[in-house]
């Protein structure tokens, strides 16, 4: 059995006119240590599905087994970094990490709670920045507060959802290098959400392509044949990166809804 | 002259002018009783001018009855917010506390103040906790009702994260729920503070303490109708004054 284990996950949503049903039967294996990505297009489902794997949401029917136990509610074991940050306006930026550190190590002493702080902080580049509040930060370094916020719940798996959509192009690449750099110093296991394919490719070991709600599932995974360390430059050139490109593109074609 | 200093100090002088005109012209034609500016000026110089002279229990200068009004507000408030404030998380909190006090809270809130003032007379025996009592049960429904719609619109992300952490209860409020709440509070607590300066003279009127209102009553038994006209533009000073003060904390506390 995979390390993380989705069967038949479903989610339907009841409004007033009626029954939509978003996830129709979701089924996902993820190995330890193994970077995925899910791709589909906006307003497949895949927050509902982000939601449901870090148990945020309830499921409507299906089974989730993390580490060999199944899983049921909220816990920092699947730590998320939000589409939107969510960060704590009024906490600065050591202290919203430090919120997710001091909740997964209660038991250890203060100055290693503290080091572990310190040691995120450095990580994702905000030193000089620790005492700032979220708002006097940029986006892309609001990002990186969530992101280490999310590694200082030590997660067995790490689920983000779509972290990079609301940023400008230009840093959206120097995260995602920036992602690959963190990732290959830690090695955790991540889901990564995203709508964008060539991000999928240059982070992802996996892709899992999303069909177009409603009732959506994930197809079966591609596999991204380029080696590590990946570089974005040439990147594209490769028959690798054109072999998955290709892969997902037809796949998200043919599962097309009409239009 | 520029268009600000027009618009900051020639004009609100424009409107002060004009109001002191009605004031003379209905002074003199409508109401004889009713004292001119300059008479009410002559008469209540020496309140202004000396405002901490004390010639007797009733006959002080407007600073030191000012003083003694702002000191029971402040008991008042003190105590409205400290009645208030919970009331308002555990509204907000519980579903069950809010099936449970929410109808009374709505029924209590209109209830005026005269109203509770000689029940207040009953409870204490005294005049100045009766007063007290009045002003705190009038003045905290902004607080509670404000706190509650604070906690109640908590950004689902935020509570996500503590969810997603497993804080404790206890962390879940100090860490989350009462920082996201506190704009919301202070804006109670101005409105609160308001309320309570409202409540005052209704309050000193009734029980004879001394203060602007009682002073206010005393003179208009006195038939010294120019010291109500002294009272009731210190009462609104006053009042807009602590409004001011109020913004001022509570944009600190939105600026976070």
């Amino acid at each position: 059995m995979a390390f993380l284990e989705v069967r038949g996950l479903e989610k339907s949503y009841v409004t007033r006119r009626g029954t939509t049903r978003v996830l129709g039967g979701v089924d996902l294996a993820v190995d330890e240590g193994e970077f995925v990505a899910v791709v589909g297009y906006s307003g497949s489902g895949k927050t509902t599905l982000i939601s449901l794997l870090a148990g945020l949401l309830d499921p409507d029917g299906g089974q989730m087994t993390l580490d060999g136990a199944p899983v049921a509610g909220p816990g920092p074991e699947r730590g998320i970094v939000f589409q939107q940050y969510s960060l704590l306006p009024w906490m600065t930026v050591r202290e919203n990490i430090a919120l997710a550190v001091d909740a997964v190590n209660a038991d250890t002493s203060a100055a290693e709670r503290r080091r572990l702080t310190d040691e995120l902080i450095a990580l994702v580049g905000l030193t000089p920045a620790r005492d700032k509040r979220p708002r006097e930060l940029s986006g892309g370094m609001r990002q990186r507060v969530a992101v280490a916020r999310g590694l200082g719940m030590a997660p067995k798996l790490l689920l983000m959802d779509e972290p990079f959509s609301a940023l400008d192009a230009l840093t959206r690449a120097t995260l995602q290098d920036e992602l690959m750099r963190i990732w290959g110093e830690r090695r955790c296991t991540v889901i990564l959400i995203t709508n964008d394919v060539d991000e999928a490719i240059l982070l992802a070991d996996r892709i899992y392509p999303m069909t177009p709600g409603p009732g959506a599932v994930l197809g079966a995974p591609i596999e991204v044949g380029l080696p590590r360390p990946r570089s974005r430059r040439h990147m594209s050139l490769t028959p690798p990166y054109q072999k998955a490109r290709q892969a997902i593109v037809d796949f998200l074609r043919s599962a097309k809804r009409p239009a | 002259m520029s268009p600000a200093t027009i618009k900051r100090i020639v004009l609100p002088g424009l409107g002060l002018v004009a109001v002191l005109m009605l004031w003379t012209v209905i002074s003199q034609t409508v109401a004889h009783d009713l004292p001119s500016p300059a008479k009410t000026w002559a008469e209540s110089r020496r309140y202004v001018l000396e405002p901490f002279f004390k010639d007797g229990e009733m006959n002080q200068g407007i600073g030191r009855l000012a003083f003694y009004s702002l000191v029971r507000v402040a008991k008042g408030f003190a105590l409205a917010l400290l009645i208030g404030t919970p009331i308002g998380f555990l509204l907000g909190l519980s579903k069950t506390f809010h099936a449970s006090f929410d109808p009374i809270v709505q029924f209590l809130r209109p209830i005026s103040p005269l109203a509770w003032l000689p029940l207040g007379l009953v409870i204490f025996q005294k005049s100045e906790p009766a007063a007290v009592f009045t002003i705190a049960l009038c003045a905290m429904w902004p607080t509670v009702i404000n706190t509650a719609m604070g906690v109640r619109s908590i950004s689902q992300d935020y509570l996500n994260v503590g969810r997603v952490l497993k804080l404790p209860r206890w962390r879940m409020l100090t860490k989350i729920i009462v920082p996201a709440t506190l704009p919301y509070v202070f804006t109670g607590y101005r409105l609160s503070l308001g309320l309570a300066w409202l409540v005052i003279v209704a309050a000193e009127m009734l029980t004879g303490t001394p203060g602007v209102g009682g002073f206010l009553w005393q003179e208009y038994n006195s038939l010294v109708y120019s010291h109500i006209i002294l009272s009731v533009i210190t009462i609104g000073a006053i009042g807009l004054l602590l409004d001011r003060l109020m913004s001022l904390v509570e944009a600190r506390v939105k600026a976070g």
